[in-house]
């Protein structure tokens, strides 16, 4: 049914300082084909696309075009230019199109043709192309009038003139509405019908499911192999982007004692929350020393969930209660002030504060809360500083230690320490574990069932399933933004998780 | 990544002393002083003697040092907060001081451009000029912290426009303060022989010492320099604490610009404090501090003031005219401000750890 091969990579190694981005991957594209890229954050999509593309250089491996005439060739791609000149064209999530130009300028722009325009003929030709693509919008009309689906396509349309072969969509849908993806797909099948290759880096199961041919998925920098979209049932795609075999997920869950709700009011109650990263509107419970967790994939709104209990986005809605009292919590010290903490994701850009020492960055928390005429004396910084450093074993030289000089493990510990300092009543951790050793990790898991067995709420989000089953003892499944299940006591399997966060089809188990 | 860290080293209060960014205003002062001392030791003589007014004070070199840096000093204090906060610059501040001024003398003379005798106390015109720079202050404030603009372009409308401001609060006019009461602001006051400027300067050290050891004003305003995301995550507010920064290099920008009409017991609108806005930053650069915002001293900046004004007097004395001096005062300034680039100075600091290990080494090899 596809045609013939047109992009080869094979055995395709990058390495960043640290960090090996690529080990052997091989990745195949075939004419009029649709190819779906998977793989969860730090699998290596986005370092590949990059090689493909010029932006980054391969240490090794090859790269093979096959020309008008059938011949496999080889090429070396070094910069976008030789990409382009290849027939390679990439529209990227965030549009590199210059939105203050008409669409017709922005579609021959820059294309090294004549330094003279004609711009009747240009606006001609663009309205041609245009009524080809079905793409409804004026040649002449202003980009950043067109809505950002129309600009995607814009973005498409300049590639399909510039000859390409070769299309990569990444993740072009994340912010488009379903209508606005459904147009997009349209166009999508109408480039495929003339033989284009189309590489499609996504987060939605649904969309690749909707339109793609075929699926390539990475793990850990590696590939786990090529299959045809038949032949892989969503779950068996779960499974094989976390990188859990269905059969090794014999029920692991032991040691999470049941939790028993007591008859008191939860100590946060959400309802219809969300907030401006378009989360669809969720309800939310925790009571006193329960351990839940939100679980799903990459960019399916767990985080944007926890970032909405803590009003650290913009909230748009809902009604929060905590211990049964109904309060406002629109912004991060409203969510302090009612005894949540928050350790955030990204450690780096949201959590350390880099360049102070590791005894600021821990009362830091506490020291807003106090209030701007309530400094502590040093003596006392440093006497708290020096109680969670020994409670948590961090490792570091003294308290004066700029934080950012620290191992991740032990910044990781600081900003723990910080939250711990503050007695919350409720804790959101939000992937507390990653880029961690090990040993680290298993200390927190414990710390996080100890504190909970002192009465504190935790909330534990981590894209390690086994890390969830051991700490939570209620799931909540996210996907595509949307809050899909709740799962508790006999349901926490791998594969209960994997089925709800796969959704759709359920004869995989 | 290393799981255990090495014991602490122990730290001798030198060592403390060389990883401290103040380490570089006291190297340029010992430079600029050795220097002097060299080429003419009678620089540092400082006598005691009846100045003009028939008041004994003290005079010398180092005393004109301490009294016309001063001005510069207090501006350092709040340009240095407004550094760390917002990772930018004021270039307002001397067309501040121009308004601030003309507030003062407006309060002062009543509207009269030579009046007999004080037409209001000097504590209510103070008060005036204060609330008039705080407004100010305020309004580069707002135009950073809530409409995000660079700070240097925000500040490059009232740099603009200071000045016509200053003159039309005046309607022009350049009036003269009687009476010696104002005078002492800018010069000595009676039975006091040390410039009243530096008994200014070391009060407002004094009191941003205290707010900084009473308030949270150090770790808010660096945790905003360094992380706003963070810092918003914990709760602060990036956008009130930057506007709080300048609010106070508005008070700042009051108190200097006290001191230059008292000097003169009146006002030039187009010379008062001109470029000191450029010298305030650069006092700032002097003290080690990053002029991207994030950890700050102000003990340094202060120093670093006066080793600005040290060097003028130095070139001064050397007989540089003056229409020459900004072009030596650059070379100096070159210097240092390269020597204490953090990628310098972490070079350097490289440099001498591996001459110290390779000492080490060597007597260890022998032993």
């Amino acid at each position: 049914m596809h045609g013939k091969t047109l992009l080869k990579m094979r055995g395709i190694y990058k390495s960043f300082p640290g960090v090996k981005a690529l080990k052997n991957v091989d990745f195949t594209l075939c004419e009029g084909e649709i190819h779906a890229l998977m793989g969860e954050n730090g699998a290596g999509k986005s370092t590949l696309i990059k090689v493909l593309t010029g932006v980054h250089i391969k240490d090794e491996g090859s790269i093979f075009i096959t020309d008008t005439s059938g011949a496999d060739q080889e090429v070396q791609i070094r910069s976008p230019q030789e990409a382009q000149k290849n027939g390679i064209s990439t529209v990227y999530q965030e549009i590199s199109l210059c939105p203050n130009l008409s669409v017709a300028e922005n579609i021959f722009l820059a294309r090294g043709e004549s330094a003279l325009v004609n711009w009747r003929t240009m606006n001609k030709k663009a309205g041609e192309l245009l009524d080809n693509l079905g793409i409804a919008v004026k040649p002449t009309q202003q980009l950043a009038s067109c809505s950002i689906a129309v600009q995607q396509m814009v973005a498409i349309a300049r590639a399909v003139d510039m000859d390409c072969r070769v299309l990569i969509l990444d993740e072009p849908t994340s912010s488009l509405d379903e209508h606005e993806v459904a147009k997009l797909f349209m166009l999508m099948r109408q480039l495929k019908e003339r033989g284009v290759g189309i590489i499609f880096v996504t987060h939605f199961l649904d969309q690749v499911y909707e339109v793609c041919d075929k699926i390539t998925v990475l793990r850990d920098g590696a590939l786990v192999g090529e299959y045809e979209i038949e032949n892989l049932p969503r779950v068996q795609l779960v499974s094989k982007m976390l990188g859990k075999e269905l059969d090794d997920m014999a029920d692991i869950k032991d040691e999470v004692p049941e939790f028993k709700a007591t008859g008191e009011a939860p100590v946060y109650e959400g309802k219809g929350l969300c907030s401006s990263e378009g989360i669809s509107p969720f309800d939310f419970n925790i009571h006193r020393g329960e351990v839940n967790g939100f679980t799903g994939l990459l960019g399916s709104g767990r985080s944007e969930c926890v970032r909405t209990i803590f009003g650290a986005d913009k909230v748009t809605g809902g009604t929060v209660k905590m211990d049964g009292k109904e309060v406002k919590i629109s912004k991060p010290k409203d969510a302090m002030k009612n005894g949540i903490g928050y350790l955030p994701e990204d450690r780096k850009r949201d959590g350390i504060v880099g360049d102070l020492s590791v005894r600021d960055n821990i009362i830091l928390a506490l020291q807003v809360k106090t209030g701007f005429f309530k400094p502590f004396s040093k003596a006392k910084a440093v006497e708290f500083a020096n109680e969670y450093i020994k409670l948590l074993d961090i490792k570091t030289a003294s308290v004066n230690t700029p934080i950012k000089s620290l191992s991740g493990g032990n910044q990781q510990k600081v900003i723990l320490a910080r939250w711990l300092l503050t007695h919350p009543k409720y804790l959101i951790l939000d992937e507390p574990t990653r880029g961690i050793d090990v040993g680290t990790k298993i200390d927190i898991q414990k710390l996080v069932l100890k504190l909970a067995s002192e009465g504190m709420s935790i909330t534990f989000i981590s894209s390690e399933t086994d890390e969830m089953l051991r700490t939570c003892s209620r799931l909540l499944v996210m996907r595509d933004r949307k809050l899909v299940g709740e799962l508790t006591g006999d349901q926490l399997t791998q594969a209960t998780i994997m089925n709800t966060i796969a959704g759709g089809d359920k004869n995989a188990e | 990544m290393p799981n255990k860290m090495p014991s602490p080293p122990k730290t001798s209060f030198w060592a403390r002393l060389f990883s401290h960014q103040i380490v570089i205003p006291i190297a340029a002062l010992l430079i600029l002083a050795i220097f002097n001392l060299i080429s003419d030791p009678t620089f540092f003589r400082i006598v005691f003697k009846e100045n003009s007014s028939g008041n004994k004070v003290l005079s010398g070199n180092l005393i004109s040092i301490i009294d016309n840096g001063s001005e510069l000093a207090i501006l350092a204090i709040g340009m240095t907060l407004v550094t760390a906060a917002s990772g930018g610059q004021d270039i307002s501040v001397g067309a501040a001081i121009a308004i601030a001024g003309s507030a003062m003398l407006r309060i002062l003379c009543g509207g009269s451009s030579s009046p007999t005798e004080l037409q209001s106390p000097i504590i209510l015109a103070f008060i005036v000029g204060v609330l008039v720079a705080m407004f100010f202050g305020a309004f580069n404030g707002v135009l950073v912290a809530f409409f995000k603009i660079q700070p240097m372009v925000a500040t490059l409308i009232l740099f603009t426009a200071g000045r016509s401001i200053a003159s039309w609060i005046n309607n022009g006019e350049l009036p003269n303060v009687p009476g010696k009461e104002f005078t002492y602001f800018g010069s000595y006051i009676p039975g006091v022989p040390v410039p009243t400027p530096f008994l200014i300067a070391i009060a407002c050290f004094i009191v941003i010492f205290l707010v900084m050891k009473f308030t949270n004003l150090r770790l808010y305003v660096q945790s905003v320099g360094i992380n706003e995301k963070t810092a918003r995550l914990n709760g602060l507010n990036p956008e009130l604490i930057k506007l709080m920064s300048f609010v106070i290099l508005g008070i700042c920008v009051a108190v200097a610009a006290l001191i230059k009409v008292s000097r003169i017991s009146s006002i030039n609108y187009s010379v008062i404090a001109k470029d000191i806005e450029m010298d305030a930053i650069l006092a700032v650069a002097l003290g080690g501090n990053a002029l991207s915002g994030g950890k700050f001293s102000i003990g340094a900046s202060v120093l670093g003031a006066y080793v600005i004004q040290f060097l003028t007097t130095t070139l001064y004395k050397l007989e540089v005219s003056a229409v020459a001096l900004p072009a030596y005062k650059a070379v100096v300034v070159i210097i240092l401000v390269v020597m204490s680039a953090p990628t310098v100075r972490e070079k350097l600091s490289r440099l001498g750890k591996k001459l110290r290990s390779g000492k080490t080494g060597a007597e260890s090899a022998k032993a």
